[in-house]
């Protein structure tokens, strides 16, 4: 097991190198480093100071050095607009991100599991039908424009929820069933075929055959079987939720990653936009770690393993 | 109920699919929505009855011909610098479409070609490209694409190439490792007995067995790219205005969101919606149609 | 062994009604079971027009190809039958009850209890999350009621009556950690743990290796012994039957063709087919150069052909096993037989 994680972690860390250098590359070489990395409206001297600082007149190499010299400083340079430090921004951004993460992610799987074993139990049957139709909706229709339309029909038309920001729990209601939805559809998708396979297998028959009742066979044998794929997609697809709740946080309003991202663009405040996709793409790669990892070590076929 | 009933009745038919009538039939809903939208696109500048990009500050925020305010002659209203809505969402169509498949087709033939390199000839150029894949594919879409969008700025073209070089590598996956199963096949151990030359194989004997999941792989990430591009356009830094794009619709219609100017945000996200539907279903149909072992999928 | 006749009861005139000793345990009339596609187009006859006969303590062998019906038959005697299946005619009478008109709850108190089985593949058959105590004390605590603790015990005494080492260790296990072997016993001792009076076993050694396998045997007439089980005998492999059963029943596309005594019938075989399977086993001492097998394929379930489904490959076959499919024909010594042949045998008097 140990080889196993160590291969793995060096996976991953080859994976952090090709990104920092994609990201470099695409500055440096399709951008214009220039206009990117210097604040707009700079004096000669402060260009000039950041010429100096990102190296942009020495060979690539050199700038990619300094470059990841910087990113394990933890210096992701500073945004303009708000004249503090990337990564200060970030982390103080991240808690929030991280609760309409969660909270969505909670509804996502309290709806999406149950529909999805409920359409494989009736497979081929009204449950079934009905699930995957919405499957298909939550799957086909943008997150933001959900968005926007519960906006209009609660906040507008009925006015019981508030239509931006945080503050209490009304204020998360929305923004997280917007980001949920898409999920959730994906969740159930993945608990029915994942239960249907189940259901087909040997050891449910097995459980059948010694007279147990459906409830239990379902709720014993089936379901535990089942989940394990469902919950390692939704590890990995809760770090995913705080990268692409952009929009939903854009349109809410939500202090989050999301909407950094979001005033980086509108405020061609470059270091923020850079700060947040090193920080997503890191993410992203050290939860599918995790998640590989965990698997090694609670699956008891590998943990006995010496 | 249980899994089993073996009583003595025999079984109804299995209910099918809403949008496709039966196994085996085209999807007829999605091909005619798909179809329209195509054709609002092509026929623009015919069917449109104004000008999207230019408004009449006179009529700004007129709601649709059926509620009171609105007219016959902007038929689904105005927006805010009193543009017509229908004419927007018709000559939107065109973004949707040109970029939609633009960007579907450059990224599948980028991934599909380097796919097929890596699997087929293998050592460096399979690690290199493997691990360019993984490591993109652990950036999210929309969070890349700004990024890219950042960089370059945003232009119609601009966007197509991002989407491609966000894209790309879902389909160098899938088709790599296609043709790593395909190279056991006994026809392609034939052509390389044969002496046929790595290229040969590649193009001849190769390619056309893969262009099956490529093709359905095209369908479904359609809907998704779709999306990317509405969100990109809802950002700002999607296709620039004026052009009418109905992501960028979106983003306009914030505006008059609280004060109840529904159809700014009802219809250009309905149509998003319709296309993306079309898409994924058509998408479905032929991943059963072409390829049943691409259930996966 | 009590003396049986093996014969079935229906209305039709070429069959005689026999006269039994002793009320049997199960009896199968003429049981259909076919397996419909989703369009209704398609109809698989998996298992067709199949009449047995078992006694309670016998042992009853069904052997067969793969695609013969005989693993769908047992999956009809419980009633876990996929979806598509169907049990579109006959009776299933097991201790005087038909088991065809029960409903599913009803069933339940069937399986596991009353009638229980045995499945190939013991590593897809446990689940590997849950411990070895908790899959064999399951049914005792459904089925009795029985406390945690109480049947955590059973299970130990189920695990040391299937004759695995150190019980108090092993119960805590999981699948994954037993070997082969070992595995299948605990599937025999969740099969017994309810005490039923029938169980059948789906190909138990298929998946073992030779030397485990004689002893599982051993094991299962042990226990048959010791509880007064009747048993059914899944399997392909005619040196089991021989070992381990009294009557056999000989399958081929879906229907029984032969039936009866296994010694007789290992003696004298009745069916062409049954034949055909005696003589492709090969036997020390044999001269044969080539090992005999039986040309062709076996037909498609959902095509059957109009005459004799063995016709086909069958050396004696003429005109009329071609146009007409033979019924189960009655012959001597508790013997059925579904050939032209056995008719002919019958009118002459041979056995």
């Amino acid at each position: 097991m140990r080889q196993f994680i160590g291969r793995r972690l060096g996976y991953s860390l080859l994976s952090l190198l090709v990104l920092s250098l994609t990201i470099f590359l695409f500055v440096r070489v399709t951008g214009d480093p220039a206009t990117l990395l210097v604040e707009p409206g700079a004096s000669d001297d402060d260009i000039a100071a950041i010429h100096q600082k990102f190296g942009l007149d020495q060979p690539l190499w050199m700038q990619y050095g300094l470059f990841m010299l910087h990113l394990m400083r933890g210096d992701f340079g500073q945004s303009f607009y708000y004249q503090t430090p990337v990564l200060e921004l970030y982390l103080d951004r991240l808690p929030n991100s991280l609760l309409l993460a969660a909270v969505a992610m909670t509804f996502s799987l309290v709806v999406g599991i149950p529909t999805g074993i409920l359409a494989a139990v009736r497979v081929g049957r009204f449950w079934d039908s009905a699930g995957k139709l919405f499957a298909l909706l939550g799957l086909s229709l943008p997150s933001f424009f959900v968005g926007l339309v519960m906006i209009l029909v609660f906040s507008v038309y009925l006015g019981w929820l508030p239509s931006s920001g945080t503050g209490g729990v009304l204020h998360i209601l929305m923004p997280a069933f917007a980001l949920g939805w898409y999920f959730a559809a994906s969740h159930m998708r993945l608990t029915r075929s994942s239960m249907l396979e189940v259901l087909g297998s040997e050891y449910v028959k097995l459980a059948r055959l010694k007279g147990l009742p459906q409830s239990m066979v379902i709720c014993k044998h089936a379901f535990k079987n089942a989940l394990i794929p469902v919950l390692t997609l939704a590890g990995i697809n809760l770090v995913l939720m705080i990268n692409v709740a952009v929009v939903v946080e854009t349109v809410f309003a939500w202090p989050g990653v999301g909407r950094l991202l979001y005033e980086g663009i509108s405020f061609r405040d470059f270091p923020v936009v850079q700060g947040v996709v090193i920080m997503g793409g890191t993410m992203i790669v050290a939860v599918n770690l995790l998640v590989d990892v965990v698997y090694a070590v609670i699956d008891p076929r590998i943990r006995l393993e010496k | 109920m249980s899994i089993t009933s073996d009583t003595l009745i025999l079984p109804a038919r299995v209910p099918s699919r809403s949008g496709s009538s039966r196994l085996g039939d085209l999807p007829l809903i999605p091909i005619i929505i798909l179809g329209t939208i195509a054709f609002m696109a092509i026929f623009a500048n015919v069917l449109a009855p104004h000008n999207p990009e230019i408004g009449s500050l006179t009529a700004r925020f007129r709601p649709p011909v059926w509620q009171t305010g609105g007219s016959a002659n902007h038929l689904l209203g105005t927006d805010q610098l009193g543009r017509d809505v229908l004419s927007r969402l018709i000559f939107g169509a065109r973004v949707s479409m040109v970029v939609g498949f633009t960007a579907v087709i450059f990224a599948g033939v980028v991934g599909t070609v380097l796919g097929i390199i890596a699997g087929y000839i293998g050592g460096w150029a399979d690690q290199i490209i493997m691990r360019i894949t993984d490591a993109w594919l652990a950036l999210p879409a929309l969070t890349f694409a700004i990024f890219l969008a950042a960089i370059v700025g945003p232009s119609m073209w601009n966007i197509v190439i991002i989407l491609g070089a966000v894209y790309w590598t879902r389909y160098a996956r899938v088709v790599r490792g296609e043709v790593l199963s395909l190279k056991e096949r006994d026809f392609v151990r034939l052509a390389v007995v044969a002496g046929c030359s790595k290229w040969t194989i590649m193009r001849r004997h190769i390619l056309p067995n893969v262009a099956n999941s490529a093709i359905v792989l095209a369908t479904l990430m359609l809907g998704v790219v779709i999306v990317t591009e509405a969100s990109l356009s809802f950002l700002g830094v999607g296709v620039p205005p004026p052009q009418p794009a109905w992501g960028l619709m979106l983003s306009d219609g914030k505006q008059g969101l609280m004060v109840g100017y529904w159809w700014l945000t009802v219809f250009p996200g309905v149509c998003i919606m319709l296309m993306v539907l079309s898409a994924n279903l058509l998408g479905d149909w032929l991943r059963v149609k072409l390829d049943p072992q691409l259930r996966q999928l | 062994m009590s003396n049986l006749t093996l014969s079935s009861v229906s209305s039709d005139p070429r069959r005689s009604v026999a006269v039994a000793t002793g009320r049997p345990l199960l009896e199968l009339d003429n049981v259909s079971t076919h397996y419909v596609s989703a369009q209704g187009t398609r109809v698989v006859r998996a298992v067709d027009d199949v009449s047995l006969r078992l006694n309670a303590g016998e042992t009853l062998g069904i052997v067969g190809e793969s695609g013969s019906g005989k693993s769908t038959l047992a999956l009809t005697l419980l009633r876990v039958l996929p979806q598509a299946a169907r049990i579109v005619s006959g009776h299933i009478w097991f201790e005087g009850e038909d088991l065809v008109r029960k409903s599913d709850a009803e069933m339940r108190q069937v399986r596991g209890k009353r009638m229980a089985m045995i499945l190939q593949d013991p590593m897809a058959s446990l689940n590997p999350l849950f411990s070895i105590g908790d899959q064999v004390a399951e049914p005792i605590r459904v089925h009795e009621g029985t406390g945690r603790r109480a049947a955590w015990q059973r299970a130990i005494d189920l695990l040391k009556a299937v004759r695995i080492p150190s019980p108090q260790t092993r119960v805590t296990q999981y699948p994954h950690e037993m070997s082969g072997g070992m595995r299948q016993r605990i599937v025999g001792a969740i099969g017994i743990s309810c005490e039923p009076r029938l169980l059948i076993a789906d190909e138990p050694t298929t998946s073992l290796d030779l030397t485990i396998q004689a002893q599982y045997l051993n094991l299962l007439r042990e226990l048959q012994r010791e509880h007064g089980l009747a048993l059914i005998f899944i399997t392909h492999n005619l040196g089991i039957v021989a070992k381990m059963c009294d009557q056999l029943a000989v399958m081929y596309a879906g229907r029984v063709v032969e039936s009866g005594p296994v010694s007789r019938i290992f003696n004298t075989p009745a069916h062409p087919y049954t034949r055909a399977l005696l003589n492709s086993i090969p036997r020390m001492g044999d001269n044969r150069q080539r090992l005999t097998a039986i040309d062709g394929q076996p037909p498609d379930l959902s095509r059957l052909p109009v005459g004799c489904a063995f016709a086909a490959r069958c050396p004696a076959a003429f005109d009329r096993c071609r146009t007409e499919a033979p019924p189960e024909f009655n012959l001597d010594g508790g013997r059925t037989a579904r050939c032209w042949l056995a008719s002919a045998a019958m009118q002459s008097g041979a056995a």
